[in-house]
């Protein structure tokens, strides 16, 4: 109760990478917080999708895969996504600046397509959007 | 307390934030300023109206008038022509509850006599991040029956509702509770699984962002009935929105009183804190969740023991899905024979349900139980899009199960699902219209469980690949008849023997398919031909060779 679990201790150091990952030396330094083989920490912080063991892009673009966004062509907007970065899922922009990912679903069906850039939500996306999304978030303007 | 002669309320979940209703919002409040009305008109936000699919939404009282979707340049006009002048701007507004959609008629009536809002009541109608405005609408008042008439009120008045579980199980909550209750442990907890992670669900995220202290009053009430005195939120790491308006409304209760120590002087003490989670579907599954809040790989525990005796740090845990915890308030606010009123035996009060997939009008709706299935697709949802017969849907998640056309007039209630082998699951309603190809999706449902499989046992981890591997091959042409027979048993045999509920369930819509529509599945094998289109065949192999 009111105590850090392994994965606060994991959420925490890795917000504070501006990397967006959890590296060997912060994990490190988790074990020995919480007194866990590193072992324990890496099959936990390779357990969940929302942490990161190799380093990412300032920005992390996350693609709904649900079912729901699949109907809309969800599938249009990775394809695009993926055209306009030069990337692959999994993979990070050469100037650092964003990690393409996959969600299972993000849970806005009704606007579905749908992704998320780090914590701002985008719904009803059309193929023609994401150039200027992009752009926006390279320029720091959303 | 001030007085405005009008008070326009911004739609401000996330899904019109991200359709730019925060940007509307201060455009709003420079025109007023320019006009200087600011003393006359408040602007203030709240849940969703229902309106994201069209755009943002603003409703505006008291005329009860919706105006959606609005657009920057909408918001000078608004505000000169109505609330200078009174008049309504008829080509963007809807009456509250007569959303009409693009069909231009008016269902006024049969739309509000489908729907019943119970839960959703002052989702749209209240600013979620004002205690005191959840205070005005009875907020709170359910905890203070609750130290008047003592804890063994509050256990007997849930039994009595017969309410059940709104996670999928369906398990009554009031018997879950009364195990804890009687569990002999010095501490226990009240856990909120927010974990809404089944895809096509987005109900409990409507709660959280539109009456997040719905979901505060109703732990503290379990705690008070159960003896726990520690309660946590278990939420998805990407309900950013959610998770920021529950740590306000936490933050808020805690200063008047509803949290902490001897709460509003009752003698009862409960804290609440939110635990994030971190990308994991399994966590879902009540002991995963655990797992999970213990720091740990969320993977399932054995059952026996059952949390309600042995949960967290072995502790005796009771574990309510969001929207069963906000319908506790109510129930004790109205008594739980008002609750019976509702709904039909077996099955009593409302349903919160996704609608989405191929229908006129998509969002969260709250049903009564009992109603047709066939009248929420098509007075709520207004029909399926463009017109196109309906194939079949999809309810209760991608877990759930596969109503076929000739079924849709079972009732919408436990026990009628039963019949049919279905159940309302996660809340969620996919309609599939006549244009899809259900190769195609039952693809998409496999890609979706071999990513979410935990790994721990053998049938669920090499179960959910093999089927993908063997519905992509399909999907591609390169199918064989044997394969069907091959997904078949690895079906059923992933049902009997997987861990936990996510390998049992996960074949569900696979195996409906295979019945409910073996011939399409053949053509796609005999024929090469996919009958909706949709799916893209590979050229044959041997022909390559042969060249």
């Amino acid at each position: 109760m009111k105590e850090k679990s392994l994965i606060d201790l994991l959420h925490d150091v890795q917000e504070s990478n501006p990397k967006n990952y959890v590296s060997k030396d912060l994990a490190k330094k988790v074990a020995e917080t919480s007194n866990l083989s590193l072992s324990k920490v890496y099959g936990v912080a390779t357990f969940y999708t929302m942490f990161s063991v190799t380093q990412r892009g300032k920005h992390i673009i996350r693609v709904c895969r649900s079912l729901s966004c699949h109907l809309a062509n969800g599938e249009s907007i990775l394809n695009k996504l993926k055209e306009v970065l030069g990337i692959d899922i999994g993979e990070t922009t050469s100037d650092g600046e964003f990690t393409l990912e996959e969600s299972s679903c993000l849970g806005m069906c009704s606007i579905a397509p749908s992704m998320m850039i780090d914590d701002v939500p985008f719904g009803n996306l059309k193929e023609e959007d994401i150039e200027g999304i992009i752009k926006k978030f390279k320029e720091g303007a959303l | 307390m001030k007085f405005y002669r009008t008070h326009v309320l911004v739609a401000e979940d996330s899904k019109s934030l991200s359709k730019g209703a925060k940007e509307i919002e201060e455009l709003l409040l420079r025109e007023i300023r320019n006009l200087g009305l600011e003393k006359e008109i408040l602007i203030t936000p709240t849940g969703s109206l229902g309106y994201e699919d069209i755009g943002v939404a603003i409703a505006v009282y008291p005329e009860g008038i919706i105006y959606a979707p609005v657009t920057p340049k909408d918001v000078p006009l608004i505000v000169k022509e109505h609330f200078l002048k009174g008049r309504i701007l008829s080509n963007i507004s809807h009456e509250i509850g007569k959303k009409d959609v693009s069909l231009g008629i008016s269902k006024a009536e049969k739309v509000l006599s489908v729907q019943k809002k119970v839960l959703l009541r002052r989702v749209g109608s209240i600013n979620p991040e004002s205690i005191e405005e959840y205070i005005a609408e009875d907020g709170y008042l359910a905890l203070e029956k609750a130290f008047e008439n003592g804890s063994e009120w509050v256990l007997n008045e849930v039994k009595n509702s017969e309410l059940r579980g709104r996670g999928g199980a369906g398990f009554p909550t009031g018997k879950k509770w009364e195990f804890t209750a009687m569990a002999k442990s010095d501490v226990k907890f009240v856990i909120c699984n927010a974990d809404e992670g089944e895809p096509g669900t987005f109900k409990d995220r409507v709660l959280m962002e539109g009456d997040p202290h719905s979901i505060i009053e109703g732990m503290i009430l379990a705690g008070f009935a159960t003896g726990a005195t520690y309660g946590y939120i278990y939420i998805r790491g990407e309900y950013e929105l959610s998770i920021k308006r529950l740590s306000k409304a936490i933050e808020q209760a805690y200063d008047y009183g509803f949290l902490g120590k001897d709460i509003l002087g009752s003698g009862f003490d409960f804290d609440i804190e939110i635990k994030k989670g971190a990308g994991a579907y399994v966590c879902g599954e009540e002991t995963a969740l655990l797992e999970s809040i213990e720091g740990k790989r969320g993977e399932p525990r054995k059952k026996p023991p059952y949390p309600p005796t042995s949960g967290l740090f072995k502790r005796p845990t009771v574990i309510n899905n969001v929207e069963t915890l906000a319908n506790i308030p109510p129930i004790l606010v109205n008594g739980s024979n008002w609750f019976k009123q509702i709904g039909v035996p077996g099955s009593y009060g409302t349903k919160l349900f996704s609608l989405m997939g191929d229908v006129n009008y998509k969002g969260v709706i709250e049903i009564p139980f009992g109603v047709k299935l066939r009248e929420i697709i098509e007075e709520v949802g207004f029909g399926v899009k463009g017109g196109k017969n309906l194939k079949v849907v999809i309810l209760g998640g991608v877990s759930g199960s596969l109503i076929s056309k000739e079924e849709i007039d079972t009732e919408v209630d436990f026990n009628s699902l039963a019949k049919i082998e279905a159940g309302p699951g996660s809340g969620s309603i996919v309609v599939l219209s006549e244009d899809r190809c259900i190769v195609d999706v039952v693809k998409n449902i496999a890609y979706f469980f071999r990513h979410e499989s935990c790994g721990k046992c053998t049938p669920c981890r090499v179960g959910t690949d093999v089927i993908y591997r063997i519905v992509d091959n399909v999907s591609k042409g390169n199918g064989q008849r044997e394969d069907l027979v091959k997904l078949e048993k690895l079906s059923n045999a992933m049902k009997l023997t997987s861990f936990c509920g996510l390998g049992q369930t996960t074949p569900n819509i696979l195996l409906q398919s295979l019945t409910k529509f073996k011939e399409e599945w053949l053509a796609h094998i005999d024929e090469r031909k996919c009958p909706s289109n949709i799916c893209q065949f590979e050229p044959i192999k041997e022909e390559v060779i042969n060249e």
